[in-house]
């Protein structure tokens, strides 16, 4: 089901603005300003049915839909791209019931809406980061049990999770987990950064951006304050590590993004390429150049932009 | 209005009155210290300040029990948020979701509210501070969540032991009220997780 199927133009006037109603809202803005207050905490709430296919996203969009007013810009992105069909559809969902304004530019956006990753491009002061998070306890692998992870989050015990995790490193040499890596928000909940790279995790120390998390099927809403303390846990002999390439970005020659592997032809052939769409469009716009740059235009997998 | 033409209007555009309100009292509890205009006014029945009206009127409901002072809660204001929110006016301060006081006077304690438990520490009550003003008082410092740094702040004319109830409330955390100290259309946020690092 996409959203452009789900609420045609003629049934557009008999939504409320941003699709919730008030009650719905001023539900879902009283546990955004409890999660603000503790941060890292996360803050039951009664999640509503949206008009989106379960795992778009919900949770995030209702964070989105109770926030958002004539005065924002709103940009989406799915796995660091802005044209992905699960960006695309939850753009236009908020174009159609809200009148929004959308825009690619990490810097020209009030409101950020994304999955897997955070833009490149240094947040900014005013800007709201909302997390889509398909399961927002960072303890649930090790305590299946509701009660109990509540439990040991009121207590701050979290001596399992470092059990855990050394235990990986004791057999791999390293900490395993490269997505949803968890921290810790200001020095006393455990989080889960949703499933971003951990390679994004230092962005959220100490951001100028206020960042807001929903999940939807899960019923939590969490949410970091900016200037708030955000450790990645680890180990004073095995410190935390964000991922590293041997190349720089194909396309942009960027040595300091996260690169995906793409496959560019039916021989096997690969690139690496910046996940962040914008971020690499933006660098190829000011002339960086990659050493793929050319062979990718000419076969179109890159437009031609002057 | 139908029943009571002692009974002021609430908002003439509920929905986004509401929405750029919200993102006001956001930015407040999101930068614990910074004053932030509430950006919508409505005409307020006597006893609450205009931000106080405003924050109810956008956060209030049959689901959030709100504590006033006896003198508010008989008079206009209690009608008024009994008509508009369609919130319960409770006596016992612990139940309060919300509540309203003076700055100035001496009761209740900031410990007479939720401050919510281990297990659910956002069942605070969210005190709104009615204050004289938010600036041209006694400094006070703050640091923590959304403080970069330190920021300092001068509200006027705060009861005695004001801040050491606040230190007390900060001792609790995660548990403990939030704080939206309140002067005309202006709201200013003083989170549970704010420590108070200096008064003069
Ligand atoms: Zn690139």
């Amino acid at each position: 089901m996409t959203v452009h199927q789900s609420i045609s133009d003629e049934a557009k006037p008999a939504y409320n603005y941003a699709y919730l109603d008030e009650q719905t809202k001023r539900m879902i803005r009283r546990a955004l300003l409890k999660a603000v207050a503790i941060p890292g905490y996360q803050v039951p709430f009664g999640s509503r049915e949206m008009p989106l296919a379960r795992g778009w996203g919900t949770g995030g969009i209702q964070v989105t839909a109770a926030i958002i007013g004539p005065d924002d810009t709103l940009k989406v992105i799915d796995q660091g791209a802005d044209d992905t069909t699960n960006a695309v559809s939850i753009r236009r969902f908020f174009e159609r019931t809200a009148d929004a304004r959308t825009t690619e530019a990490t810097d020209e956006a009030t409101i950020i809406q994304t999955r897997h990753r955070i833009p490149e491009a240094p947040l900014k002061a005013g800007q709201i980061m909302v997390y889509q998070v398909p399961q927002p306890e960072p303890l649930r692998k090790l305590e299946p049990h509701e009660a109990e992870t509540r439990k040991m989050h009121a207590w701050a015990e979290y001596g399992l999770m470092q059990v855990k995790l050394y235990e990986n490193i004791a057999r791999f040499g390293e900490v395993t987990t490269t997505y949803d890596y968890p921290v810790m928000v200001n020095g006393r909940y455990v989080m889960a950064p949703s499933p971003i790279p951990k390679f994004d995790n230092p962005k959220m120390q100490m951001s100028p951006a206020l960042q807001l998390f929903g999940a939807g099927r899960e019923k939590r809403i969490y949410a970091v304050p900016p200037h708030t303390s955000v450790r990645s846990l680890d180990f004073e002999d095995h410190p935390f590590r964000i991922q590293s390439w041997e190349q720089p970005c194909a396309l942009c020659g960027a040595a300091d993004s996260y690169l995906d592997e793409v496959v560019i032809d039916d021989q096997g052939g690969r690139m690496f390429v910046c996940s962040d769409s914008h971020h690499c469009e933006t660098r190829r716009a000011q002339g960086h150049r990659g050493t793929m740059l050319g062979d990718a235009t000419a076969s179109g997998l890159v437009e031609a932009k002057s | 209005m139908q029943d009571g033409n002692q009974i002021h209007a609430g908002f003439s555009d509920p929905v986004f009155q509401s929405q750029g309100a919200f993102r006001a009292l956001l930015a407040a509890l999101s930068e614990p210290g910074l004053a932030c205009d509430i950006g919508v006014s409505v005409e307020t029945p006597v006893g609450l300040e205009p931000a106080t009206a405003v924050t109810l009127l956008t956060l209030a409901d049959y689901e959030t029990p709100i504590w006033l002072p006896a003198a508010l809660r008989d008079g206009p204001a209690g009608a008024w948020l009994r008509f508009h929110c369609g919130a319960a006016l409770v006596e016992d301060p612990s139940r309060a979701a919300f509540a309203v006081i003076d700055g100035t006077v001496p009761e209740p304690k900031l410990s007479a509210f939720n401050a919510g438990d281990d297990q659910f520490p956002d069942r605070s009550t969210t005190v709104l501070v009615q204050c004289a003003g938010l600036a041209g008082g006694e400094a006070v410092v703050l640091e923590g969540p959304g403080i970069a740094g330190r920021r300092s702040i001068a509200p006027t004319d705060l009861r005695a032991g004001f801040w050491a109830e606040i230190e007390d409330n900060a001792a609790l955390y995660p548990l403990g009220v939030d704080l939206l100290l309140v002067h005309d259309s202006q709201v200013l946020g003083l989170p549970r997780s704010t420590q108070i690092v200096e008064t003069r």
